[in-house]
This record gives structure tokens, C-alpha cells and sequence, in this order.
């Protein structure tokens, strides 16, 4: 029994409380800082955001998605803008994806880690930080001069695409390395090749991530206009690409490929180009309903994604 | 009294599974892991490596599927024959997933792919190209019932694998190399991560699977490599220092080292 050292410990009891304390102190601080950094972003981008509804909402209706663009500003609408958009998007999405994959894919399981692949790697990063107007400028020489795609929604499909591919690229491998090497390994112990612990573990467990990366590359493309209007879209255009889908056998067209088009960030520079006032509304509409688009796709792939991660722990 | 005494020589009627042959082993660093390693591996016996951490026993655990052909730049040197058909699975001829397909492995910590209970177990089987239903089914339920997990998990066979507790996550990581059959059966450490009852099951599971197979076991625990193992060989810095039948080694090793170590001098 030790009795006599109670009040000792008491007293020592005494300074580890305040060194606690003194510690958490910077818990507080960064926590604080952090909030106050988050709110200020999030507080910005919400009036911004509400500023363009606002000034949009007079052209919030039907009317305004169903029509052609006009000379008269109460009737001009962005439906040529928004079928453009997702066409183009289209392209983009049936290009990249599975490149984007299957490049990830190479250069983390098969590539042989030498100086050559360390090249690509350095490379790959960097394009994803290149602007996108040199994105633009590519494509004007190749595709549209050198291969002579034209003025085309391929064209514009494929320019996104070169410009989405990267980002697929990173997030893919980002993702294949958070697999652990146990679960690899296991895969491997029971006889299986390359391939099948690719196809059976390797790409379904980095959906995921994979997922965010298209996500966020789509939410780029969505939004790019330098690119765009350096390989020539048009500004206004009051007709439709040939449909994709058509009535009768075999269904699928691909004439809508080589039509003009525009998309709708350059609809909303066009119009807030102009002088007159009622054009900014449309602008402003177009704006809101860009943003929203984005924000529709992200709300997707975050429900996506938590649904698949729900399944997969290591 | 009856004392029954193991001689030093192990008795001739024991069959080789399996033999080292002057191993070594370079990782790509350069470091050498083994050091002329030879050693059997008898049929229908358990063999264990006993050693202090980084002395190579994994190492060498890894050499007998080939698991070591993952990483670039390792090196093995001198042979592992496999019998019967006297085959050097270290030779470059030799594709080191046919290896696999003969030799399974389970590791330390129970690694159990984020799919179903079934999916778990049919793995190494899809792998193969088996396809039939009919058939799956029934190499998934006698790879269970051969890992005696199949009364725990028989209503819920596509529920998902991380569901179940540590110790049937690693029971179910020997039925996935079992239903398989092969011909030998490596463990890293199965039981480091596990609790003392699942240790316990597992090696009363271990020591039924010897009937139909031969095993080679890593183990930190010199308790349980006494308990399970027919052989014990120990090993210190890459070398095999002594091998022996089990109750020898542990009764009377003929090296002062082995002694030092099983006696908690050293190590």
C-alpha cells in the first residue's frame, strides 16, 4: 500500500490535465481555421451561384430549354447549347473512359518500372495541369487540319477527351495503389494470371476511385470554352445534329459525328458578349444551369461511389 | 516407464514432398535473405521454421510458390524439386503460377478478397476454368467442410467475406487454398492476428488437413510449432541452423544455438 504517495500523484494528476489542455489548444486553432476557410468558400460560391439564379429566373422555363438561339433575347433558349453539351460530352466519355482505364491499368501492373515509365508518369501529371487552350491548339492541328474531322462534335468529343484523360489516368492508378498488396497477393497465391487479377480485383475494387476521377474530368469538360472555340465551334446555331438514335434498323446513326454544334459555356459567352442587358439574363440562366449540371453529376457520383465502397473493406 | 526417444536420424520410411536444395535467395537491393538452405518437406507431415524476426523464414515460405517473381529484381539461386514428378519450380522453365496452381499459401493476416463467402472459396477454381455450377458448388461445400467452416456459414454463403470474425476469415482463407487440392499447403504465421480459441481451431484444422496434404508452416510461436509440427527446422540470419523431428529438437537439439533459442536465451 502506498498511501502516503496519493497526494503526489494527485498533484501530478493535476499537470497532465493541463498539459492536455495546453495541447488540445491546437486542436482548437486548426479546427477553427479550418471551418472558417471551408465556410468562406462554400458562402462565396453559394452567392455566386444564388446571384446567377437571380438574374437568370426570368428565363427559367420550358421555353428556354426547348428553343433555338434568336435575335430577339425573350426567345432565344440554349437547346442547340445543351444537346451540343451532351453530345460532345458523349464522345468525350466513350474516348476516355476506357483509355483512361486501361492506361492506369498498364502503367501500374504492367509496365516495367524504368526510366521510361517514370517518363510517362511525369508526363501524364503534368499534362493534367496543362491550360486548356494548348488542348485547343492540338486538336486544331490534328484533328481538324491533319486527320480532317472538321468543325465537328468528334472533333470537340475527342479534344475534351485528350483533356479528361489524364485526370482518368492519375485517379485510376491513385486507386489501383490503394489496393493493399495482401489482397493482390492472394489473388496471385491461388494461380491467377495478370490479367484475371486485373479484371477480377484490380479494376472492380478501384471503381471507386476511378469513378471520382471521371467524374471530375466530365465536370472539366463540361465547363472548358478555350478549346472549344480554338477548333471553331460555332456561336449560333439554330438546328440540330442528326439524331444518335433513329427509328428504324440499325437504330444508331453516326452522322450527328461530323455536324457544327455548340456547347453551352460558349452559348453563355456569346450572350454576355452582347450589349444588350436581356442577353445577360440568359446568360446568367445558362451559368445557373451549368453549375447545375455539375453539381448533378457529383451528387451521382458520390451516391455511386459510397454505394460501391460499402461493399469492398479490406 | 516407457521413454519414448526419437534418434537423431530421421526415420527412412518418410516421403519427400518436397526439397530445398542449397537455396538462395537475393532480394533486389542486393541483400542475400538465404543462405544455402536445404531442406525437405515430407508427405503428409507438418514442417515448421522457427526463428527470430528477419532470420528468412518467410523468405523461404515465399520461395515455394514463387510469390518472391511479384517484385522485380529479386533472385533465387539452387533449386527446390518438387515431387513426384521431380520438377525444379525455381527453373525459369517453369511458369511460377503452375507452381501456384500445385502449391496454395495462407498468409499472416486472413486476406479474404471484398466478395462473397462463395466467390472467396470458388476463386481458385474460376481461375482453373470451372464453370459448372453443379460442380462449384460442391467443391466450395467440401472446401468448407474440409476448413470446418461450412456449419458457420452454410445459410449465408454470399454474404460478404468481411463479415465473418478474424478466425473465420482465416479458416475461410484455407478453404479458398483448398479447394484447389493441392499438393502442398504453405502458412505464414496463420494465427499471429488471431485470438487463442481461433489459434486453437486452426491448428486442430491443421492437423487434419496433413491427412491429405503436406505442410510448411512459419510460426513465431515455438508453443505451437511443438504442438502441430511433425518437423521443426530453425533457422538464424538466413541459414538453417538445425532440422529435426519435432519432439528432437525440442528435447534435445544438437546445436547449442537451437537450444538457446527454444530456451528463451535468445531470441
Amino acid at each position: 500500500m502506498t498511501i502516503q504517495n496519493k497526494p503526489a500523484a494527485n498533484k501530478n494528476l493535476n499537470s497532465i490535465r493541463k498539459t492536455i489542455a495546453n495541447h488540445k489548444r491546437y486542436d482548437f486553432i486548426f479546427a477553427s481555421l479550418g471551418t472558417l476557410v471551408i465556410a468562406s468558400l462554400t458562402i462565396t460560391l453559394l452567392i455566386l451561384f444564388l446571384d446567377l439564379v437571380i438574374d437568370g429566373y426570368p428565363r427559367f422555363n420550358l421555353d428556354f430549354f426547348s428553343n433555338f438561339p434568336s435575335r430577339r433575347a425573350a426567345r432565344a433558349g440554349i437547346l442547340s447549347a445543351w444537346i451540343g453539351s451532351s453530345l460532345v460530352l458523349l464522345v468525350t466519355f466513350i474516348v476516355a473512359v476506357p483509355l483512361g482505364i486501361t492506361s492506369g491499368v498498364y502503367l501500374e501492373e504492367y509496365a516495367k518500372k524504368n526510366w521510361f515509365s517514370d517518363l510517362i508518369e511525369i508526363n501524364v501529371s503534368n499534362l493534367a495541369g496543362v491550360p486548356s487552350i494548348i488542348y485547343g491548339l492540338l486538336a486544331l492541328g490534328l484533328f481538324v487540319y491533319s486527320f480532317g474531322l472538321g468543325q465537328s462534335i468528334l472533333t470537340a468529343g475527342l479534344t475534351l477527351a485528350l483533356l479528361m484523360l489524364p485526370i482518368v489516368i492519375v485517379s485510376t492508378r491513385e486507386a489501383i495503389r490503394a489496393i493493399p498488396v495482401h489482397i493482390r497477393e492472394a489473388a496471385y497465391a491461388v494461380g491467377a494470371t495478370k490479367w484475371q487479377v486485373c479484371h477480377n480485383h484490380v479494376i472492380p475494387y478501384s471503381y471507386g476511385g476511378i469513378l471520382t476521377g471521371v467524374i471530375i474530368g466530365m465536370a472539366r469538360a463540361i465547363g472548358e470554352t478555350a478549346p472549344i472555340i480554338t477548333i471553331g465551334a460555332l456561336t449560333f446555331i439554330a438546328f440540330l445534329p442528326p439524331s444518335p438514335i433513329g427509328l428504324e434498323p440499325p437504330f444508331l446513326n453516326f452522322e450527328w459525328l461530323d455536324s457544327g454544334f455548340t456547347v453551352l459555356p460558349i452559348q453563355m459567352f456569346n450572350w454576355i458578349s452582347r450589349p444588350q442587358h436581356a442577353f445577360h439574363v440568359n446568360a446568367a440562366a445558362t451559368g445557373a444551369v451549368i453549375i447545375m449540371l455539375t453539381l448533378l453529376m457529383n451528387g451521382f457520383a458520390i451516391k455511386l461511389r459510397y454505394n460501391i465502397r460499402k461493399k469492398i473493406k479490406w | 516407464m516407457v521413454k519414448k526417444i526419437t534418434t537423431n536420424k530421421i526415420s527412412h520410411d518418410e516421403i519427400i514432398k518436397a526439397e530445398s536444395k542449397n537455396l538462395n535467395f537475393f532480394y533486389a537491393d542486393g541483400t542475400q535473405a538465404l543462405n544455402n538452405v536445404s531442406l525437405p518437406v515430407y508427405e503428409n507431415k507438418i514442417t515448421a521454421l522457427i526463428g527470430p524476426s528477419g532470420c528468412g523464414k518467410s523468405t523461404f515460405l515465399r520461395c515455394f510458390n514463387r510469390m518472391h517473381d511479384l517484385y522485380p529484381g529479386n533472385r533465387y539461386d539452387g533449386q527446390i524439386i518438387l515431387q513426384p514428378d521431380n520438377t525444379n519450380i525455381l527453373s525459369d522453365g517453369v511458369d511460377p503460377i503452375e507452381v501456384r496452381m500445385r502449391i496454395s499459401m495462407v498468409f499472416q493476416k486472413p486476406n479474404p478478397f471484398p466478395k462473397s463467402i462463395y466467390e472467396n472459396v470458388a476463386y481458385g477454381l474460376r481461375v482453373r476454368g470451372e464453370s459448372n455450377k453443379r460442380s462449384l458448388d460442391e467443391k466450395v461445400e467440401e472446401a468448407l467442410k474440409g476448413a470446418s467452416l461450412w456449419n458457420e456459414v452454410k445459410d449465408r454463403l454470399q454474404d460478404l467475406a468481411f463479415n465473418l470474425s478474424g478466425g473465420q476469415q482465416q479458416r475461410l482463407c484455407i478453404a479458398r487454398a483448398l479447394a484447389t487440392e493441392p499438393e502442398i499447403m504453405l502458412f505464414d504465421e496463420p494465427t499471429s492476428a488471431l485470438d487463442p480459441i481461433a489459434t486453437m481451431n486452426i491448428e486442430e484444422l491443421m492437423s487434419e488437413l496433413k491427412q491429405k496434404l503436406s505442410i510448411l508452416i512459419v510460426t513465431h510461436n515455438m508453443q505451437q510449432a511443438a504442438r502441430i509440427s511433425d518437423y521443426t527446422a530453425y533457422m538464424y540470419l538466413g541459414k538453417l541452423v538445425e532440422f529435426d523431428a519435432t519432439n528432437q529438437i525440442f528435447t534435445n537439439p544438437s546445436k547449442k544455438e537451437t537450444e538457446d533459442y527454444i530456451t528463451g536465451k535468445f531470441g
